[in-house]
């Protein structure tokens, strides 16, 4: 072993030699954090690009491009590229919500930001498991792979692709769909599933047993808080997700009939499994952004978190309650009166934690000394872009108003509020906010606000124009619509091409900040960004924390 | 205030629709529900607006306190930051605040539910609607013939020979070759099922949605307060043609619905051209007695 004294040596700087080994067999938090973050965005522009395309689709009545597109990517014919053209916009409309959710949000949030900055918060050297944290990473790109393959091999007969919408619902998943690619399009959510399990146990084992000496639970920042919770409803949520699709697999392909009324099944045990996993998923999206605003807003206000406590416990309650109110996206099956009694009932309490977060922000702005530096305008978007998709929910909750509006464009102006205008501004905000953090390198403030505005602007008009056509009736997931329709779908299509170009100046902001490389310093947001991670360089060393912090 | 003034131009517009003669569906930037056909969707009409008047001012007062934050506590306004990190009693305010707010969501909230779901009156006619990719098949589970028929998007290249050119009544991707026809002011009671995929009956201005699953019956009604033709679309996705299987109901007099069920026991296509005949014939007339009356 003649090497064993050199690696002795190394063992402070502890760099791996080559490139291959740095990327591909990373145990550093840090650096398979970055590469949850490229993937991030490549997937985040893939699943942008299918949204364009279908806004493009909706501009105006009739089947404008989707017969083309059937055309040059499945080679389609005359009145075979309008059927598969139809066919392909369900595709489309599947694989933005399954890659928007599982490979551009949860992987930007939880294996981006929650993996680079959780040890760093928490004043660890490391994750619990660098290796399994490797894995969680390598386990995603093939996921994603599986999912893209999907869209080019068969899926109904004679077309292409899983078109059955993200929930997957048999027996349009099963006997509606017999090609294989909804077999890979399963297999996909699986493997990111499980990508997803393992990165959950490292959160929590690294949460709980890696804190720095001193930091009890209470002293914990909220980001660590909030990663916590998305890691245990992660950890009770997928295994049953995991469940539900194993079973739609088997209905598939070994002939079992778990949702085959003709074999004695339920489809709509399907959707109990499914939404037993859906509703905590929403929140796996967005409690980590409720914690990165937290932090983003304290740091700018140069004031503590207001009501650290109730914020800590609200996402608690948040994730707890959860898991008790999957049912209310089901109130059109069929649910008895009391069922849907209890479902509106559950549904509405949490909009009392919720309310708690929102006030508690503006409480923590109140009486602050703030600067309205790029990360800052992103987190006060996000609090009043969050509040209107909130408020919506709570109208959709009650199960009797819920009977207009379910499966209309309202529930999707609903949901794109609070994730892509909350969660994406989260993921915005925490970019902008760590970015210097995380290179060494300062954004160019020109270009942050730029984005900012032009992506506010954008996303608002492609979603509230989208409330109308909901009350108006318009349902979801339709390829063409009534020609009274046409107006806000115009509006709602230009609000698209506009966020589109916002996308364009975030991708130059990154561009130009590699290129000025203008040092940003250990912290360049002053007094007010006070959680650990500031108290080291930018960026941070190799290992960081080889002396653990001690918190008073 | 302005909430107010907005509804009120969205009822106008909404009631010069409703007396203009076209059919009950969707109209160019429409920014509210549809007119309501039944006292449930009226009911529903009332509770969104109800609603509206809780969360337009939480959501304004957000809006509010960011502009006051901004304005007040901008770095140039308020050099030195406070330390406040604690206030039990406004803790307590905003916690209590939402809760009182969402128990005067709830009763009225499940007064409409326990309406919807619980009538308290007996179906008088009973029909049975089956979801097919990518059709809309019914059954009238009445008298000794049953009456059944499909009913599919209205095709261009028909419109003539069904006497349906005027788009304006049947509009693209509404219309359909075979409408639904129950009696005005009559409870009925609707079964839903499916024979393939999941699919979802929807019926905007008679406030129903309802998903059709194969393998189950569902059970809504409904109790049409007027005359007219009301359109919904599938709103479950379903396939390529999801959008391409709308549901149509003509509501008409309990007379003339007697007479289309005897004439279609028969022959539908024959009992819908009757009966649409007698319903133009019926609204020219009152046109002309109108024109007279000017």
């Amino acid at each position: 072993m003649a090497g064993t004294t050199a690696a002795h040596g190394d063992h402070q700087e502890h760099k791996p030699l080559s490139f291959f080994q740095r990327w591909f067999l990373s145990t550093n938090h840090k650096d398979i954090g970055t590469l949850y973050l490229i993937f991030a965005i490549i997937a985040g522009l893939i699943g942008g690009t299918l949204s364009v395309v279908m806004r493009m689709e909706l501009q105006e009545p009739g089947i404008q491009i989707f017969h083309g597109l059937a055309h040059m990517v499945y080679g389609f014919e005359g009145d075979a590229a309008i059927d598969g053209g139809k066919q392909m916009f369900n595709v489309f409309t599947t694989a933005h919500a399954l890659i928007m959710i599982f490979f551009m949000v949860m992987p930007a949030l939880i294996g981006g930001f929650a993996n680079w900055m959780i040890p760093l918060m928490i004043g660890a050297p490391d994750m619990a498991f660098p290796r399994m944290n490797n894995i969680s990473f390598w386990l995603i790109v093939p996921a994603f792979v599986l999912v893209l393959i999907s869209m080019f091999v068969e899926g109904p007969a004679g077309a292409y692709g899983a078109g059955g919408g993200w929930t997957l619902y048999p027996p349009f998943s099963t006997s509606g769909q017999p090609g294989p690619a909804m077999d890979f399009a399963i297999l996909g959510i699986h493997i990111a599933g499980a990508s997803s399990i393992l990165g959950a146990i490292n959160f929590i084992t690294t949460i709980f047993n890696m804190r720095a000496p001193g930091m009890t639970m209470h002293k914990m920042p909220l980001f660590a808080w909030s990663v916590l919770i998305t890691a245990f409803l992660l950890l009770l949520s997928l295994p049953v997700l995991a469940g539900g699709i194993t079973m739609l697999l088997t209905d598939r392909n070994f002939g079992t009939a778990f949702f085959a009324p003709e074999g004695g099944g339920d489809p709509i045990l399907y959707q109990h499994l499914f939404w037993f996993f859906g509703h905590p998923e929403v929140y796996i999206l967005i409690l980590p952004g409720f914690g990165i605003v937290s932090h983003i807003i304290s740091t700018f206000a140069r004031k503590p978190i207001f009501g650290y406590l109730g914020m800590a416990y609200a996402m608690v309650a948040i994730g707890a309650v959860g898991f008790i109110v999957w049912a209310h996206h089901m109130y059109t099956v069929g649910l008895s009166l009391n069922t849907q009694r209890y479902f509106v009932f559950a549904t509405m309490v949490i909009a009392v934690p919720t309310g708690i977060k929102v006030f508690s922000w503006i409480a923590t702005m109140w009486g602050g000394s703030i600067r309205f530096a790029t990360p800052m305008l992103w987190a006060m978007g996000f609090v009043l872009l969050f509040t209107i998709g909130g408020v919506t929910g709570v109208q959709l909750a009650n199960a009797g108003l819920d009977r207009a509006m379910h499966d209309t464009y309202y529930v999707v102006a609903h949901f794109h509020y609070v994730l892509s205008l909350g969660a994406v501004f989260a993921i915005f905000a925490a970019w902008y906010y760590w970015f210097p953090k995380m290179t060494g390198y300062m954004y160019s403030e020109f270009v942050g606000k730029l984005h900012f505005w032009v992506m506010f602007i954008g996303v608002n008009l492609v979603f509230f124009p989208q409330h109308f056509l909901g009350l108006a009736g318009m349902p979801r997931r339709y390829i063409d619509y009534p020609d009274a329709f046409a107006g806000w779908n115009l509006v709602s299509s230009y609000g698209s091409y506009v966020s589109a170009f916002g996308v364009l100046i975030f991708l130059y902001g990154v561009f130009d900040a590699f290129a000025k490389k203008r040092v940003a310093g250990d912290n360049p947001w002053g007094e007010g960004a006070n959680t650990l991670e500031w108290q080291l360089s930018s960026p941070p060393p190799f290992h960081q924390w080889e002396q653990l912090p001690k918190i008073k | 205030m302005k909430n107010k003034a907005i509804a009120g131009l969205t009822a106008l517009g909404s009631l010069l629709l409703a007396q203009s003669a076209f059919a009950d569906q969707p109209f160019d930037w429409q920014k509210g529900l549809q007119p309501a056909a039944t006292s449930i969707m009226e009911e529903i009409r009332w509770f969104e607006q109800y609603t509206l008047w809780f969360i337009v001012p939480v959501t304004l007062l957000v809006l509010v306190l960011l502009a006051v934050v901004i304005v007040r506590f901008r770095e140039s306004a308020n050099p030195v930051p406070s330390r406040t990190s604690h206030n039990t009693a406004i803790e307590v305010i905003w916690t209590l605040g939402p809760v009182i707010a969402l128990l005067f969501l709830a009763i009225p909230s499940f007064q409409l539910l326990t309406r919807q779901l619980a009538p308290t009156e007996e179906p008088e006619l009973t029909i049975k609607a089956t979801g097919y990719q990518w059709y809309w098949g019914y059954e009238y589970q009445e008298g000794e013939d049953p009456v059944s028929f499909d009913s599919l998007l209205l095709q261009d290249a028909d419109r003539a020979a069904a006497g349906k050119e005027d788009r304006a009544v049947y509009p693209r991707l509404l219309a359909v070759d075979n409408e639904v026809v129950v009696p005005v002011g009559k409870h009925v009671r609707l079964l839903v099922t499916a024979g393939d995929v999941i699919h979802a009956f929807a019926m905007p201005s008679f406030g129903v949605k309802i998903d059709a699953v194969p393998g189950r019956m569902n059970e809504t009604w409904f109790k049409a307060d007027r005359e007219g033709l009301f359109y919904g679309q599938c709103s479950e996705l379903c396939g390529k043609d999801h959008a391409y299987m709308p549901i149509a109901i003509r509501v008409v007099s309990q007379d003339a619905f007697d007479t289309w069920l005897a004439a279609a026991a028969t022959n539908v296509d024959e009992a819908n051209k009757a009966l649409m005949a007698s319903v133009d014939g019926a609204e020219k007339s009152v046109a002309v007695a109108q024109t007279a009356a000017q």
